[in-house]
């Protein structure tokens, strides 16, 4: 107990470097994505059913590979440089041909931000998602190298220099329905693939994986889950979590967003901060979802203030002080 | 003794005095001197302090902090070890339990703490590491970047509710909040300008008191415990850095 260790005397020389051994210095490893056939031609890359961590390289999205004549296209493509060139690789090993077209769902980091491996110019998004990520894309970054560090590692903002209409796309001989909705952000893309009849559903749908809501439009999130029903398809990829093949993803997602603006209404009518808000029982029919009690808890953040502004009733009185704008 | 002994075992700390900082927070020596002078601080676990577990905003961060396993509280303070302005909250619990929900800024990763004074002079302490992206001080606020701060500045709107504590024991519970911009001063061109004094009254009598920074989250909101069945007129009378005063009332 007496003796210095080194470790102890390194601390008293130097607290601050070394009071949180966590954060020191850490190095990456290696992106391994890995293709799941889903028909002729597709290919899913499963994310982690993760929340963004340094342990997981932030590689938490899917991504699909669709082969065309001209080559692959890719819907979404990671959070970082090395992801986004790992995944090429994986697409050129399957296809022969490097990617001819990267398709971007929407604004976030863990979808976007592997642009940075591609020409700008087959890199294409709805012009809603390309100035969503004009605005946000440096604050992203910034957030993305801050946890993931060397795993970011030389990735650049790259705004998707190709604006996509919505209708119909044909690339080396496939052909795709394209369509803008919104709700999960203010502009999400949903791509329909002609000759599989597999629906890619970008972050609309989340699959035994909380949603996240950091951009979300509950009402309008919901409208389009009602949109993303009626369209027939074999199968329908989540940006989280695995393929649906039955149609219980859209529900579930639907189920977790109804449950989550009443019990957070429910709280702020309670009385409860946001604190004891975040902590609220999970029902356990939410039991499958990963990520659960951590997307609450960021909900609460989005959420609430506003919700307890509409549920708490003014109680100032006018007569009495200083007006706000009396001076 | 036996107290002495106990709360020695509960830190950790046999011999040395003061125990060593279990945060091993660069900060702690130079905030513990200035903020408590001489008094005994010990680590205490009975002091709790609830937070999400990740900082999704650091411009409002939610702390809620409890420290009603002491015997006799009369003071809390709240004190980021890492933040330009460290202590956002200065809180007199008077009548009112020692517990309160509130909101902070965070400047970057630091410690969170709570320290409670019980009346023998003593600090009790407890707190956590939380990770957290720079500029909650040093970025301007939303309503300043909407440029509607002055239109909503000194709304207030609260509400009582008469039920249970977390361990089912009665409760008054008051929940308020203030549009206020609560500018740190660290932004350019945008002055300082927050609230600072806070005192809830229940029927002309006080109940709680609080001095508050600018390291509070815009628009604060707060939440209290007031003994069971208080059922008298709330008065929540507060003053900013202008000395403009905003007051809100409950009948």
């Amino acid at each position: 107990m007496n003796r210095l260790t080194r470790r102890g005397a390194l601390a008293m020389l130097g607290a601050s470097a070394l009071a949180v051994p966590v954060h020191a210095e850490r190095f990456a490893g290696h992106y391994r994505p890995q293709a799941e056939p889903l028909a002729e031609g597709v290919w899913l890359v499963r994310g982690s059913d993760a929340p963004i961590a340094f342990e997981n390289g932030g590689a938490i999205a899917n991504s699909v590979i669709l082969a065309t004549a001209d080559g692959p296209i890719l819907f979404d493509c990671g959070p970082s440089q090395a992801y986004a060139q790992a995944l090429s690789a994986l697409a050129q090993g399957l296809t022969g041909k490097p990617p001819v077209l990267v398709l971007i769902s929407h604004l976030h980091p863990d979808h976007a931000l592997g642009a940075s491996a591609f020409d700008p110019a087959i890199v294409a998004a709805l012009p809603g998602t390309i100035a969503e990520i004009e605005r946000d894309g440096p604050g992203m970054s910034d957030a993305m190298f801050r946890i993931l560090a060397d795993w970011m590692r030389e990735t650049q903002l790259v705004i998707p220099a190709r604006r996509l209409a919505p209708g119909e796309l044909s690339v080396g001989g496939r052909a795709l329905t394209l369509l803008a909705m919104n709700g999960h952000s203010g502009c999400d893309l949903v791509v329909r693939d002609h000759a599989s009849g597999i629906v890619l559903a970008g972050d609309l749908v989340f699959h035994d994986r909380a949603p996240a809501t950091p951009d979300a439009d509950l009402a309008a999130w919901r409208g389009a889950l009602d949109r993303l029903a009626a369209i027939p398809r074999t199968l329908l990829v989540p940006g989280h979590g695995p393929v649906d093949r039955d149609g219980s993803a859209i529900a579930q997602t639907r189920d977790w967003l109804a449950w989550l603006d009443a019990a957070l209404r429910d709280a702020a009518g309670r009385g409860l901060d946001m604190t004891e808000a975040g902590d609220m029982p999970i029902p356990p029919r939410f039991a499958r979802m990963a990520a659960a009690r951590y997307e609450l808890q960021r909900s609460v953040s989005h959420f609430y203030p506003a919700i307890e502004a509409s549920v708490l009733p003014r109680i100032d009185q006018p007569e009495g002080g200083s007006q706000p704008n009396g001076g | 003794m036996a107290g002495t002994a106990l709360i020695a075992l509960m830190t950790g700390a046999a011999h040395a005095a003061p125990a060593p900082d279990p945060l091993q927070s660069p900060m702690w020596d130079m905030q513990a001197e200035r903020l408590f002078g001489h008094d005994r601080v010990v680590f205490d676990p009975r002091v709790h302090i609830a937070v999400p577990m990740l900082a999704e905003n650091q411009h409002v961060f939610p702390v809620t902090l409890d420290a009603r396993a002491l015997p006799d509280v009369r003071r809390i303070v709240v004190l980021v070890d890492l933040d330009p302005i460290p202590v956002p909250v200065d809180f007199v619990p008077g009548k009112a339990a020692p517990w309160l929900g509130l909101r902070i800024k965070l400047d970057q990763r630091t410690p969170v703490r709570v320290a409670a004074q019980t009346a023998d002079g003593t600090w009790h302490v407890a707190g956590l590491w939380v990770d957290a992206a720079g500029g909650g001080c040093s970025a301007p606020p939303a309503s300043r970047a909407h440029g509607d701060w002055a239109v909503h500045l000194g709304e207030v709107r609260g509400a009582v509710w008469h039920g249970t504590d977390g361990g089912g024991a009665a409760v008054t519970r008051l929940r308020f909040s203030v549009r206020h911009p609560m500018d740190t001063g660290l932004v350019d061109t945008i002055p300082a300008y927050n609230l600072e004094t806070v005192r809830v009254t229940a029927g002309g009598e006080t109940m709680a008191q609080m001095t508050v920074s600018g390291s509070m989250s815009e628009d604060p909101a707060f939440t209290l415990l007031l003994p069971a069945g208080e059922t008298r007129p709330i008065t929540i009378a507060m003053r900013d850095s202008n000395g403009r005063e905003f007051t809100g009332r409950l009948p």
